[in-house]
């Protein structure tokens, strides 16, 4: 049975006045199987009981900010892909985005479809593995072995397009590298028919189920007011009861055009959380199934790009057989394509939150500045809170909710 | 707090309050962008937030960030990106200092969230925060010898000679 904390237990210090010899010291992490990352946390238990956490992260750093001031903007694309491995397309595409807005590229209508259907798919797949290792953690093996096999169909759908599964570098900026083959749209096609009767079973499966109710419910919770102090932004935000959804508050790539519901919880807890997270997946289906719509009305079939050849690689064939091409292909490998100075901030809603870019560029072949908005790295600090005066088991569970990717975190 | 304005309408309001309440204290107010953004004198940074959070409605502190601009006689900066989620409002709040006076109030006390952030500014650009109750590093190790994200830190191992920098455009 999960012990619900009084909901102001934040700014109590448990530890202060007890007598220290009978405290323990535990290391969770920083390899851990159940923190499903590298990141470690000391926690000072009484008993079973966490009095509190002291976090050490960054054990996966790896310098994306300093390392894209030294790259053109087309390849700092591999570098977001890093962050949120779960949803690297969401990454590419806001990547892109940032880079169009600073150079005012407007794209087809139809590549923002395409990017929609794209970013939906990822965030499904995101949810997958973030709600099914909550499973996983209380015990229920079956949804991790049985829903990831969808996981594995985007992935699939992934490949057709971009031909990479889990870092997809996938787009260009200013739209896609190629169109999409007939295979990509028939299987996602198929996820769309087939996807909601799996979830369905996930549901049957965990949703009404009292085992799964009792651990999580009241687990690991935290305050819509608390939530917003921390910063936290996404699903975890929202199961906190705030609406806060980036693609409705500065919606992008037409996401103002589809109709869609923004799930809300109510205390915040680990199964809020879950359940958040599940509707989201139905929701994402439902945007999906819209764009397709819209594509199939649409007259024009071939359009995969904005017209912006200075940021697009001419045909190999042609590179190695002619003139223009070639000097065309060399410049934008060295990154001699004249940009804009300037500043812009872009965010999209990644699998976790908002991921903003601030993008501050001099007019040099790199960005002069790049800072990433990493929602993980940002609402991560309040998990000594959520878990403070609950059980070692609760704040395991409490961070596979919290979906903390490290490559996200740590950047 | 001003109601569903467009968002002109907010940043001009914005603008004109803030000129009134601090008056000398900005030294610039201008759109980048699409977003309004105000330049402050650091001693004034923090009672700014104050004011834009307070009685503007700005809430939530979505970015703090550090900046670098070598050669420059205010060489560090600081970057906030607020928000005001109900009216949909973002604003940008930079803040500049000269390298001997590398010490800013911190915000912790307006948002927790702003403690990760400023420990990551100290940890890359080693910009400290007065009144911050836990700076140390962050995603770097504790002893690390610099702050890697100063302009003068390379990037590449100093004894390569096959990646000059001219080479490449910077």
């Amino acid at each position: 049975m999960s012990q619900q904390p009084p909901i102001d237990h934040w700014s109590k210090d448990l530890v202060e006045g007890r007598d220290l010899s009978e405290l323990t010291t535990l290391n969770l992490g920083p390899t851990h199987p159940a923190t499903h990352g590298i990141f470690q946390n000391v926690l000072t238990m009484d008993g079973e009981i966490i009095l509190d956490a002291q976090q050490t992260i960054g054990y996966i750093h790896r310098a994306f900010e300093k390392i894209a001031e030294r790259r053109p903007f087309y390849q700092i694309t591999t570098l977001t892909d890093r962050m949120n491995y779960c949803s690297a397309p969401i990454n590419n595409m806001g990547w892109h985005m940032t880079v169009e807005k600073l150079l005012n590229i407007e794209l087809p209508q139809r590549v923002q479809y395409m990017r929609v259907i794209v970013m939906e798919l990822a965030r499904i797949a995101d949810h997958i593995i973030c709600n099914t290792i909550i499973g996983q953690d209380v015990g229920a093996t079956t949804p991790f072995l049985y829903v990831y096999q969808w996981r594995e169909r985007i992935y699939e759908v992934y490949e057709e397009i971009c031909g990479a599964r889990l870092t997809t570098n996938m787009g260009r900026i200013g739209g896609w590298e190629r169109n999409w083959n007939d295979t990509a749209w028939a299987k996602i096609k198929a996820i769309v028919k087939e996807l909601p009767a799996s979830l369905k079973e996930f549901d049957n499966m965990l949703l009404r189920n009292r085992i799964f109710m009792d651990r999580t419910i009241g687990c690991g919770p935290i305050s819509g007011e608390r939530a917003l102090q921390y910063g936290f932004t996404g699903p975890n935000l929202r199961a906190a009861g705030v609406d806060y959804d980036v693609r409705v508050a500065d919606p992008y790539s037409g996401y103002d055009e589809f109709d869609f519901i923004i799930p809300v919880g109510t205390n915040g807890d680990t199964y809020d959380r879950f359940t958040v997270r599940q509707e989201e997946m139905r929701q994402s289906l439902s945007i999906i199934r819209q764009a397709m719509d819209k594509l199939e009305k649409m007259s024009d079939k071939t359009t995969f790009r904005a017209d912006v050849p200075e940021w697009v690689l001419p045909p190999k064939e042609e590179v190695y057989s002619a003139m223009e091409p070639l000097i065309w292909h060399f410049k934008i490998v060295m990154g001699e394509v004249e940009v804009p100075v300037g500043e812009v901030y872009h965010c999209v809603e990644g699998g976790n939150g908002e991921l903003g870019f601030y993008l501050v560029s001099d007019g040099g072949r790199t960005p002069f500045r790049l800072h990433l908005r990493r929602p993980c790295y940002i609402y991560y600090q309040a998990f000594p809170e959520m878990i403070k005066g609950s059980m070692l088991s609760d704040a395991i569970i409490t961070m596979s909710s919290m979906n903390v990717i490290a490559g996200e975190l740590d950047a | 707090m001003p109601g569903f304005a467009v968002k002109a309408e907010r940043d001009q309001q914005v603008k004109d309050r803030v000129y009134a309440a601090f008056g000398e204290r900005i030294t610039a107010i201008e759109q980048e962008r699409d977003l309004l953004c105000i330049h402050v004198k650091k001693e004034a940074l923090h009672d700014l937030l104050r004011n834009l959070r307070d009685e503007h409605g700005f809430h939530f502190l979505t970015t703090c960030c550090g900046m670098h601009f070598p050669g420059e006689s205010q060489e560090f900066g600081l970057v906030y990106h607020l928000h005001d989620m109900r009216a949909g409002h973002r604003i940008r709040v930079k803040c500049r200092t000269s390298a001997n006076d590398l010490e800013f109030q911190t915000a912790t006390d307006l948002w927790a969230t702003a403690n990760w952030m400023e420990r990551e500014a100290w940890d890359f650009f080693g910009i400290k925060f007065k009144g911050h109750p836990n700076l140390k590093r962050i995603l770097n190790m504790e002893d690390f010898p610099a702050f890697p994200m100063r302009k003068d830190y390379p990037l590449e191992d100093p004894t390569r000679q096959d990646k000059d920098d001219r080479f490449f455009g910077r």
